[in-house]
């Protein structure tokens, strides 16, 4: 597959995994429209055991993995998350609990304090109570605040991440308030990307470019204000909305660069989203050793480096800076994983993603669709079943 | 100028660990990890809130039979203090 011909690139050198997401469980409270889960996420069940998680953070860690999300789904679903985080921090890992809130009760929050949990990043959806509930299709809203004063109650650092849309982006001004408020140390707030259940929903979910001008215009404004400042403060990260630029993002630093993702079902993967590119035969934890996996698996080899790149990217003076950007957004919008990311300008489907976010407001009469087992069965139901 | 501490202390926010792997001190914090060179390293392990800048420089000066190093020190924590790592 991936740069079969004139292998004229630079060999791939081999980073160490750094970085490991531990997406505990597919299984989630809430049903965010814009979720990055793989919709078929209510056919995938086999989760693994504790003892089976153990094991990879043993091995990951073993290979240089410093920095250990806790992600999912929610992974305060699984009544072991106490006892993985006790052993992530015996290893000697930073550890993130990347949560809805939903289960983080005091006492669930006073066992991971004692286990050695060092910061929690938690979602919210909006600055209101209307918006954040309707867009997660839960009541959650007054929770999460109550959750967010818990978090500094135990002295964690605290991230939140809001999601960017067309529906909240005009509430810029008043997330990074509520972030201020609830003394969060970071405030993410990260622009929509289309994979998953977004890129379902990608025509709800698209804004203007004026819209996402306003609303970065509000960053700056705040970032200017808080220059200088001495004391606590919040650091607000912009994550660029992609398809309104002219180059990619990095996507992973470079695919099997610095980052293991690892799923329920114990498939690893290069990035979260790689479940569904075609051909790449992801290996899994049940039955191959970490090790293996990043050194010499094909799918972790299967974009390392540039000889896998074609034209424009080839021979791009910028390929070991955006390393072509995003594998998967060249699938789902080219059909080719090998193509250039097409949010870049040099991309001979750029005009593609020009073309989506033009299209958009014309689109949104197909109804948007909420993430729940239902509507992933649905959208993945077995032929004949 | 300067608005150091006069006993800097590393930030409760970071941890300042040696990775094995790596062969190096880092320092990991919320989404982040900075690799940090030696010298760095060695400055900011002195960082207990405890010792003054002073004395982190006598102390190393002793070290590492050196001398003059005060302005590298001084740089060094300035920067940490405008990233964070320093309160």
């Amino acid at each position: 597959m991936a740069g079969s011909t004139e292998p004229t690139g630079t060999a791939p050198a081999i980073g160490q995994p750094l970085w490991l997401l531990a997406e505990l469980t597919y299984q989630c409270p809430l049903h965010c429209v814009f979720c990055y889960n793989p919709t078929q996420h209510a056919r995938i069940n086999d989760e693994m055991s504790t003892a089976q998680w153990v094991d990879v953070m043993q091995q990951a860690r073993k290979l240089g993995a410093a920095q250990l999300g806790f992600s999912g789904g929610e992974p305060l679903l699984r009544d072991d998350l106490e006892e993985l985080v006790q052993e992530a921090h015996r290893l000697g890992y930073y550890t993130n609990l990347i949560t809805s809130g939903v289960g983080l009760t005091p006492t669930r929050a006073q066992k991971l304090k004692d286990a050695g949990l060092d910061h929690v990043q938690l979602s919210f959806q909006d600055s209101t109570k209307e918006l954040n509930d309707f867009l997660s299709h839960t009541k959650t809203f007054d929770l999460k605040q109550r959750v967010a004063r818990l978090i500094k109650q135990h002295d964690w650092p605290m991230v939140m991440n809001c999601v960017l849309h067309r529906h909240n982006l005009p509430h810029v001004g008043k997330i990074i308030e509520m972030a201020v408020a609830l003394e969060a140390e970071y405030l993410e707030l990260a622009n929509t990307q289309y994979y998953g259940w977004a890129w379902i929903n990608r025509d709800h979910l698209m804004p203007t470019r004026e819209e996402l001008q306003e609303a970065e215009a509000v960053v700056n404004r705040f970032r200017a204000e808080q220059e200088g400042k001495t004391g606590p403060r919040t650091r607000v990260l912009f994550v660029v909305p992609d398809y309104f630029e002219e180059r990619p993002k990095a996507c992973m630093n470079g695919w099997g660069s610095v980052f293991l993702s690892i799923a329920p079902d114990g498939l690893a993967m290069p990035c979260h989203n790689a479940r569904d590119l075609p051909g790449l035969q992801l290996p899994n934890v049940k039955d191959t050793s970490i090790a293996e996996i990043w050194q010499r698996s094909n799918a972790f080899n299967a974009f390392r480096g540039d000889s896998w790149m074609k034209a424009p990217c080839r021979t791009c003076d910028e390929r070991h800076k955006d390393f072509g950007g995003c594998r998967c957004q060249a699938f789902l919008i080219t059909g080719d994983a090998t193509e250039a990311d097409p949010v870049c300008s040099k991309s001979p489907h750029h005009e593609k993603v020009v073309q989506l976010v033009k299209q958009a407001p014309t689109r949104r009469s197909i109804p948007i669709v909420f993430r729940s087992d239902a509507e992933s069965r649905l959208l993945h139901a077995e032929p004949n079943a | 100028m300067s608005t150091l501490p006069n006993q800097p202390k590393l930030s409760r926010r970071f941890r300042l660990q040696y990775e094995e792997a790596q062969s190096r001190w880092v320092l990991l914090y919320p989404e982040g990890m900075v690799q940090l060179n030696p010298s760095a390293a060695e400055i900011l392990q002195r960082c207990d809130g405890v010792r003054t800048v002073e004395g982190i420089v006598a102390e190393l000066e002793a070290a590492f039979n050196a001398q003059g190093i005060a302005p590298e020190v001084q740089a060094l924590l300035e920067e940490g203090q405008r990233r964070g790592w320093i309160d």
